[in-house]
């Protein structure tokens, strides 16, 4: 059972990253994009991660890919031409990612971390829960915590700074 | 008090003035720079008094002192003191460098008054004196060493004192790279002897010396030849003699201290000072005397046809002092002395009464253009002719004495030594008919122009400034000769210092009398005690017979010169005409500065010019553009790299992940 | 599922976005595959977390999530800033800062 909705999950995943690089319309990406974070919600349930599916659902697919919904409605999608300027990145560049992904596949599986063979070990019921997860956030990693909010907060002016109107010169 | 604080006040006072002098010629006014500038040297000749006072309480074994103010030097086995060295030889030195000077600078005072560089004049010829006296009063050869350089300094610094003259500042230039040559000689004796004896102090030096070398050893030899060069270079000897004539480009007070009186007896005073050393090097010592003949010769022959009249008293200077290093070089120190401080009387005058004449001239030192100044200035005309009779010898006159006390010397040492008695005699014959060529020419006659200007108004002519060499015309501002003309008749001080020389000139010689007074030979007697040669005393016969032909010669010249120049002026044209080569070749100075430019100055200038061409351009310039040019391919190829393409920096940093990636698997497999 | 299967997938999944900023000449598309690339380390830590068995590994993917969502919010600002001024919206085009 487990294995089927991994697979599904896992399909779903990489149909939608698919989607993304290949699609000429942005906007048709933007909707693969949100197909590819509900697959990846659905694997971290898989993983006894509900708090992190949970926010990945809510604020990834939630929010910022409503943010992203806006900002190409604003912009538009046109398409991109098809010459290339830089001469072999078009033949480079699928070369490499192979070849990164055969790389790190190496890496991995014939890595001498043996745990990576197995499930990994049996956990409590509250594993993967928002009151663990709560509770490392507000012990453990108070401040990481604290610092993400102040990155927000950052992140929430430099946006109204970069995109605001300018204002009109006043004489 | 002792000789030696005497000794530092003699060094402090000039030096005093010419410091206020050169700080503060924006406040003080002309007369009182030239007042401080005199009385400073007048001071320093007083504690010079004081000095030899001092000194000769002493006993005369014990006449000599060394004094240091401060260590300059105490490092890896060198012992540098700043220290004098207080003895009868540099007192006599001291005692007639101040004493001229005092009248020298009491003379520039009225000479120089419409000079616009008045405080800078003084300032200089202070600067000068103060140089001088630590020459002769250094007491190691280090300090030697940096009065030489400042004496060459200051030497510079007054020749082209009218430095808007392009033939001043070139002289001035020729004159201090002649006088570094001689700079390097000295200071490669200074290096040999420390070497060698391990010290710099002439105390020890000089004790050490007889017993580290052997005659005739290799070393000491090469020390004498070394001094030899930078004594040369100084008192001008061939052949680092062709600096001196041009030298009379400097203001004529310039020419009668440093160039007649004081910078130019440096040579003289070094050989006499350093002659332990010459007596264990007699080849050097010879080769010096030959030198010193030499010169004597070829300058008095030089001095005959020379129409410059500054130029024919500088040549008549190079000549004396070659008799002063024959002198000193084959061991008549005290006579080679004497004749030192007669000569600074009597060439003095002669540059002070020249400066006079030359004045009248409105600048012009042509002799060709003069004649009959005897009437026109009185005053002036008897001072040359007194320092013209020192000159020849004439018979009472104190360079009768001083220049026949050498040869008598000479004569007496015998064996090749009279080679020096007989052309030395010769020498007088030329000198005799040179300097009375000079008399009769300027003196008298029918005065010209310039003379009846000045008989008939009393005002000295007046013409367009103009450089007497070239004839450019000049203007009378700083940098320039000023506008008016000074000579003796009209000017206090003028007459006052040539007033005090002339009579020295001509009374100076009786203090030297032999077989009457020996004043001179026995003050500087503790200093050469211990060398066998200045034992060497002529009989008092020798002296007389000597002396007896001294006076016969010097006659004899005179009259020749009254028969060419008096009797009949026609014959020194024919004269010229029969013997013209010779005359040529006096006439172009012996051809020094010709042999000079083809030896030394042309392949130097072509060493310059190589480098320049093909050294500096291809070497040095390639390998700095060539390293320049690499940088900027290897940047270009770089720069290419920077396309400003976001995805092929990106695709650069997927290569380099990759890599690193294979790196790791594989070493790790 | 070993959790071998996991990291591979998250290495496709990255692998997959590299590409795609290396394609892709649009801002938004790139920053599309720039989240891509995020979610796959996400993915990652969160297999690992499970693998070693405490929850670190999770709060460190919500803190990733933070992050690429500031990030998302400026670079989405910066868009619409190059729209607002009719720049052509093409990283090749916006190339000024070069050598």
């Amino acid at each position: 059972m487990e294995a089927v909705l991994f697979f599904l999950a896992a399909l779903g995943a990489l149909g939608g990253a698919m989607g993304v690089i290949a699609m000429r319309n942005p906007f048709y990406s933007v909707l693969a994009l949100i197909v590819h974070l509900f697959s990846l919600a659905v694997l971290f349930l898989l993983l006894t991660a509900a708090f992190v599916a949970a926010a990945q659902v809510v604020v990834y697919a939630g929010a910022v890919m409503v943010l992203y919904v806006f900002v190409v409605a604003y912009v538009g999608g046109g398409g991109e031409s098809a010459w290339e300027p830089i001469p072999g990145q078009r033949f480079l560049a699928p070369l490499l990612g192979i070849a990164l992904f055969v790389e790190l596949s190496v890496a991995v599986l014939s890595s001498a971390l043996l745990a990576l063979g197995t499930h990994g070990p049996d956990v409590e019921a509250g594993f993967g829960d928002p009151a663990a997860i709560g509770t490392l956030l507000l012990e453990k990693f108070l401040l990481p915590f604290e610092a993400s909010s102040i990155l927000l907060l950052l992140a929430a002016v430099g946006a109204i700074v970069l995109a605001g109107r300018k204002r009109e010169e006043t004489a | 008090m002792s000789a030696t604080p005497w000794a530092w006040l003699v060094l402090l006072f000039p030096l005093l003035g010419s410091i206020v002098i050169g700080l503060g010629f924006r406040v003080l006014p002309r007369r009182v720079a030239g007042i401080l500038g005199t009385v400073s040297i007048a001071l320093a000749f007083a504690c010079g008094v004081g000095a030899l006072l001092s000194l000769l309480g002493d006993e005369p074994e014990a006449r000599h002192h060394a004094s240091s103010l401060w260590d300059y030097a105490s490092a890896g086995g060198l012992d540098i003191k700043l220290g004098i060295f207080v003895d009868p030889l540099s007192i006599f030195m001291v005692l007639v460098v101040t004493g001229v000077s005092t009248l020298i600078h009491l003379y520039s005072y009225g000479y120089m008054q419409s000079d616009e560089g008045y405080h800078r004049f003084f300032s200089y010829l202070n600067f000068f004196v103060f140089s001088m006296l630590l020459l002769v009063l250094a007491g190691n050869f280090v300090l030697l060493t940096v009065g030489w350089a400042f004496v060459g300094f200051a030497s510079y610094a007054l020749i082209s004192f009218w430095y808007r003259r392009e033939t001043a500042t070139r002289a001035g230039m020729k004159a201090f790279v002649i006088n570094v040559v001689g700079d390097i000689g000295l200071v490669l004796a200074a290096f040999l002897i420390f070497r060698e004896l391990g010290s710099f102090d002439f105390g020890p030096v000089f004790e050490k010396a007889p017993e580290v070398f052997t005659t005739n050893e290799w070393t000491v030899t090469a020390i004498c030849l070394l001094l030899l060069v930078g004594a040369f270079a100084k008192s001008a000897q061939l052949p680092l003699h062709t600096w001196l004539p041009d030298a009379m480009e400097g203001p004529t007070p310039v020419s009668s201290l440093i160039h007649a009186a004081t910078m130019v007896t440096a040579g003289v005073y070094l050989i006499a000072r350093t002659h332990v050393l010459f007596e264990l090097a007699p080849t050097a010592a010879d080769v010096a005397a030959f030198v010193g003949l030499a010169t004597l010769l070829v300058a008095a022959t030089t001095a005959l046809v020379m129409t410059d009249l500054k130029r024919a008293i500088a040549y008549s200077t190079m000549s004396q002092i070659g008799y002063m290093v024959m002198g000193v070089s084959i061991g008549a120190y005290s006579a080679g002395m004497f004749h030192l401080m007669t000569h600074a009387f009597f060439k003095a005058l002669l540059f002070m009464a020249a400066g006079s004449i030359i004045a009248a001239m409105a600048n012009d030192q042509n002799i060709d253009r003069m004649s009959g100044f005897g009437r026109a200035m009185r005053f002036t005309s008897i001072a040359f002719l007194c320092g013209a009779l020192a000159l020849a010898a004439f018979p009472g006159t104190s360079g009768f004495f001083s220049k026949d006390e050498i040869l008598a010397f000479a004569e007496a040492r015998g064996g090749m030594y009279l080679i020096f008695t007989v052309l030395g005699y010769f020498g007088a014959l030329l000198t005799a008919v040179y300097s009375f060529r000079l008399v009769f020419r300027v003196l008298s006659g029918t005065p010209c122009k310039e003379a009846r200007e000045l008989i008939e108004t009393g005002h000295v002519a007046h013409g367009e400034a103009r450089n007497p060499a070239t004839g450019e015309i000049e203007d009378t501002d700083v940098g320039f000769p000023g506008p008016e003309h000074h000579i003796a008749e009209q000017t206090w001080s003028m007459r006052a210092a040539m007033a005090v020389l002339a009579v020295l000139a001509l009374v100076g010689g009786l203090v030297q009398i032999p077989g009457v007074d020996d004043v001179v030979g026995r003050f500087l007697e503790p200093v050469f005690e211990a060398s066998p040669l200045a034992h060497i005393h002529p009989s008092i016969a020798e002296d007389y017979v000597g002396l007896g032909i001294g006076g016969a010669i010097a006659l004899l010249g005179i009259g020749i010169a009254y028969f060419l120049y008096v009797a009949q002026p026609q014959r020194p044209r024919q004269l010229e005409q029969r013997l013209r080569p010779l005359h040529t070749l006096f006439a172009n100075k012996w051809y020094f500065d010709e042999a000079i430019e083809l030896l030394v100055v042309r392949p130097a200038l072509a060493v310059g010019r190589f480098a320049n061409r093909v050294f500096e351009r291809l070497v040095v310039d390639g390998l700095v553009s060539g390293a320049e040019g690499t940088v900027r391919g290897a940047g270009g190829v770089v720069r290419a790299v920077q396309s400003g393409f976001v995805r092929s920096y990106a695709l650069l940093l997927l290569v380099g992940f990759a890599g690193l990636a294979l790196y790791f698997l594989l070493s790790s497999s | 599922m070993n959790v071998e299967w996991y990291i591979v997938l998250s290495a496709l999944l990255f692998c997959t976005g590299a590409v795609g900023i290396l394609i892709r000449r649009s801002p938004m598309v790139i920053l599309l595959c720039l989240e891509l690339m995020l979610n796959a380390g996400n993915l990652a830590l969160v297999a690992f977390s499970r693998m070693v068995g405490n929850q670190e590994g999770q709060v460190f993917a919500i803190v990733v999530m933070v992050v690429a969502a500031c990030e998302v919010v400026v670079g989405l600002g910066l868009i619409v800033a190059i729209f607002r001024r009719r720049l052509p919206l093409n990283v090749d085009d916006l190339r000024e800062l070069r050598g």
